[in-house]
C-alpha cells in the first residue's frame, strides 16, 4: 500500500527568496523520514511540495513510478497532518474522521454503516474510543492532534506527511505522542515524512533524518550516522552542543597551538581546520599524552548530567565538559582533558 | 449585602458591577425603552377598534409588506454578494484592493438622501443604467425594484464588515486539509468554509435587514411612493404625521417594532445555539 517517494532536484522560489535550491531525496516504502532544520530552512516548503500544496519551479516528485503532477489531489491519497491540526470545528470528531471517506465519488464511497465502523476503528487506533460525538473545541491539544491523524489515516493514504506534528504541544505530551507515533508507524507501515525543528525528536523517531539548511539538504542518514559522523559543521552544531577548537593538522595528528590533541586521523589534507567536539567526548584524565590542560571555572547541572566549564589558554570560549563520574573536580582545579572523538572540518 | 446580590452576580474580581449595570440600564431606559414605551402608549390611546382598522387597512398592509419583504430580499442579496466581496478582499491580492475595501464603507458615510438621488439619476429610464434596462421593459426607478436597489445599497457594508474578520481569522490550512482529503471545490465551500462563517453572516444579515427596514431617506427618492405599490412603511408613518394622525402613525410604528423585534430575537436565538455547540477553536 505504501509507496516510495522520489524527490528530484527541486527548486522553489518565493519572489526573491529561494526556499529550496536543488533538493533531492529518495524515501523508501514504509520508511519514516524526518526533515530537520531551523525555521526558514525550507523543510515545511518541501513537505508541502510533496503534498502538492505548492508547485515546484523545477524538478519533480515521484510516487513510485508516477509523476505526482499526473495525479489529482484526491488520487494522490496523501494523509497530511497540519501543525495546528486544521480540524473542521463545526463537525464532530466522528464527522471529521469520516470526511475523507464521504468525499469519495459515489461509486467508491463506502456505505454509512461501513464508514461508521471505520471511524470507530480509527478512533480506537488513535486511543480516543467513544469521542466521536465531541466537537474539536472540547478536546485537549494532544487529543486534537490524534484526531487529525485519524482523519488523515481514514483515506488509506499512500504517504503520510506530518508538519511539526507536536510543535504546539507541551513537553510531556510530546514525549508520550512520540513513542506512540513510532509504535503506530510500526503497526501501519505508511511511508511517513515529518517535519520538525527539534533534533531530539528527529533522532529518536526517524529511520533516517534529512537535515536542511538554507534550502539545501546538508546530510541524510540514520540517527547514528548524522550524529556521530556529521558531514558539515552546520549538521554538527545543529544536532547538539559542541565545542569548537581551531587546530592545525600535520600528518595524522591535530595540534592545538603546539600541543597534539587528537591522533589517528585518516584525513590527509593537512593545514588549518576546526575540530568539533561534543561535551561527552571530553574526558578528564591523569597525566597522559594528547591532553589539553585547563582550569575548571564553573560547574552546573544539565538534566541527569553534571557539566564543567573549563577555560583553556588560547581559547576565548570555555569548553563544556560532561562529567562521567560522580566525583566532580572543584572550581579552580587544574585538570587535563582528552578528546575521545571529534569531527574535523576544513577551516572556512 | 453579598447574599442580597448573589442572585444577580457571579463572584468576580472585576469591580464596578453595580455601577456598570446602573449606567447601562439608565442609558438604555432614557434612549431606548422610555421612547418606545411612549410610542406604545400613544398607539394604545387610539382604542382597539381604531388600531385594528389602521392595522388591517390595505394601504398599511401593503406598505408593511413592501418594507419587510423588500428588506428581507435586500438582506439576502447582501448576504450573498457581501460574502463574496469579503472573500475576495480577504483572500486575494490585486491592484485596487485597498480602494475597494475603503469604498465598501461609503454607504455608511453618505447622507442617505444623496444616495437616493444618485441612485435615482442612474436608474431612471433616461439614466446610465436605466436607459440600458428600458429596452427590455425593466423599470427600476419609481417601482418596488427601485426600493430594493436602495435597500441593497445601504445594507451592503454590514455583511462585508461582519464576515471579513471571521474569514481573515480562518486558516487556509482547513481548506487545504479538505482538498487533500479528496473534497471537491463545492463540497469544501459548503461543508468546510461556510459553516464557521454562518454566525457572522447571520449577524451581518440581521444588521442589513434591520437597517433596510428602517431606511427612509434613500428610498423615498427612488421609490416614486405610489400608495399600495411602492410606498414603504416609514414613509406611511411620516404621511400620517403630516396629517396630524399621531395615533395612526404610532400604530404603524408599533407594528414595525413588533415584527422587527420578533425577527431579530429569533435570529439571536439561532446564533446563541450555534455558539454553544461549536465554541471557539
Amino acid at each position: 500500500m505504501s509507496v516510495s517517494v522520489t524527490i528530484e532536484s527541486i527548486e522553489k522560489r518565493f519572489d526573491a527568496f529561494a526556499a529550496l535550491r536543488g533538493v533531492s531525496l529518495d524515501i523508501q516504502p514504509a520508511e519514516l523520514v524526518a526533515l530537520l532544520g531551523p525555521s526558514g530552512s525550507g523543510k515545511t516548503t518541501l513537505l508541502r511540495l510533496i503534498a502538492g500544496l505548492e508547485q515546484a519551479d523545477q524538478g519533480r516528485v515521484l510516487f513510485g513510478e508516477t509523476d505526482m503532477r499526473d495525479l489529482s489531489l484526491r488520487d494522490r491519497r496523501i494523509g497530511f497532518v497540519f501543525q495546528h491540526y486544521a480540524l473542521f470545528r463545526t463537525m464532530t470528531v466522528g464527522e471529521n474522521v469520516a470526511f475523507g471517506l464521504k468525499s469519495r465519488p459515489r461509486g467508491q464511497r463506502p456505505d454509512d454503516a461501513e464508514i461508521r465502523k471505520r471511524v470507530g476503528d480509527l478512533l480506537e487506533l488513535v486511543q480516543l474510543p467513544g469521542l466521536d460525538k465531541r466537537y474539536p473545541s472540547q478536546l485537549s491539544g494532544g487529543q486534537r492532534q490524534r484526531v487529525a491523524l485519524a482523519r488523515a489515516l481514514a483515506i488509506e493514504p499512500r504517504v503520510l506527511l506530518l508538519d511539526e506534528p507536536f510543535g504546539a504541544l507541551d513537553a510531556r505530551v510530546r514525549k508520550d505522542l512520540r513513542a506512540w507515533l513510532r509504535d503506530l508507524h510500526r503497526r501501519t507501515g505508511h511511508t511517513t515524512v515529518f517535519v520538525t525543528h527539534d533534533q531530539e525528536e528527529a533522532l529518536e523517531l526517524a529511520d533516517r533524518v534529512a537535515i536542511l539548511n538554507d534550502g539545501r539538504i546538508e546530510q541524510v542518514g540514520s540517527a547514528d550516522d548524522v550524529y556521530d559522523h556529521p558531514a558539515t559543521p552546520f549538521v554538527c552544531e545543529f544536532l547538539g552542543e559542541v565545542n569548537k577548537l581551531p587546530v592545525k593538522v600535520v600528518g595524522s595528528q591535530a595540534f592545538f597551538g603546539d600541543r597534539p590533541v587528537l591522533g589517528g586521523l585518516s584525513q590527509n589534507q593537512g593545514g588549518q581546520a576546526a575540530l568539533y567536539v561534543r561535551p561527552q567526548h571530553l574526558r578528564i584524565v591523569d597525566d597522559l599524552p594528547l591532553a589539553l590542560p585547563g582550569v575548571v571555572e564553573h560547574l552546573r547541572r544539565n538534566g541527569p548530567l553534571r557539566r564543567a566549564e573549563v577555560a583553556v589558554q588560547g581559547l576565548a570560549k570555555r569548553l563544556d565538559v560532561d562529567l562521567a563520574s560522580q566525583v566532580a573536580p572543584a572550581i579552580g582545579e587544574h585538570i587535563r582533558l582528552r578528546i575521545t572523538h571529534g569531527s574535523l572540518f576544513a577551516a572556512a | 449585602m453579598a447574599a442580597a446580590t448573589s442572585v444577580w452576580r457571579q463572584p468576580s474580581i472585576l469591580p464596578g458591577f453595580g455601577i456598570a449595570l446602573g449606567i447601562t440600564l439608565s442609558a438604555l431606559s432614557l434612549i431606548v425603552l422610555v421612547p418606545l414605551a411612549a410610542l406604545a402608549l400613544k398607539a394604545a390611546s387610539a382604542g382597539p377598534a381604531d388600531i385594528l382598522a389602521v392595522a388591517t387597512s390595505p394601504r398599511t398592509v401593503a406598505a408593511l409588506r413592501l418594507s419587510f419583504l423588500g428588506a428581507l430580499f435586500a438582506a439576502c442579496v447582501n448576504a450573498v454578494f457581501g460574502m463574496i466581496l469579503a472573500w475576495v478582499l480577504v483572500r486575494y491580492e490585486f491592484p485596487g484592493r485597498r480602494f475597494i475595501d475603503a469604498a465598501v464603507d461609503l454607504p455608511f458615510a453618505l447622507p442617505t438622501a444623496v444616495a437616493g438621488i444618485a441612485l435615482t439619476a442612474i436608474y431612471a429610464p433616461n439614466g446610465w443604467v436605466g436607459s440600458l434596462l428600458a429596452p427590455y421593459g425593466i423599470k427600476v426607478a419609481y417601482t418596488p425594484l427601485g426600493v430594493m436597489v436602495a435597500l441593497i445599497f445601504v445594507g451592503l457594508p454590514f455583511v462585508v464588515r461582519t464576515v471579513q474578520p471571521v474569514l481573515q481569522e480562518m486558516q487556509a490550512d482547513v481548506e487545504e486539509a479538505a482538498a487533500l482529503l479528496g473534497a471537491g471545490r463545492w463540497r469544501t465551500i459548503f461543508t468546510v468554509i461556510l459553516p464557521p462563517i454562518y454566525p457572522a453572516l447571520l449577524t451581518g444579515f440581521v444588521l442589513a435587514f434591520a437597517r433596510a427596514v428602517g431606511e427612509y431617506g434613500s428610498v423615498i427618492f427612488i421609490a416614486g411612493n405610489v400608495p399600495m405599490v411602492s410606498e414603504i412603511a416609514p414613509l406611511l408613518i411620516v404621511i400620517r404625521l403630516e396629517q396630524f394622525d399621531y395615533a395612526g402613525a404610532a400604530v404603524v410604528a408599533m407594528l414595525m417594532l413588533l415584527i422587527s423585534f420578533a425577527l431579530i430575537l429569533f435570529v439571536n436565538l439561532i446564533q446563541a445555539r450555534a455558539r454553544r455547540r461549536f465554541g471557539d477553536v
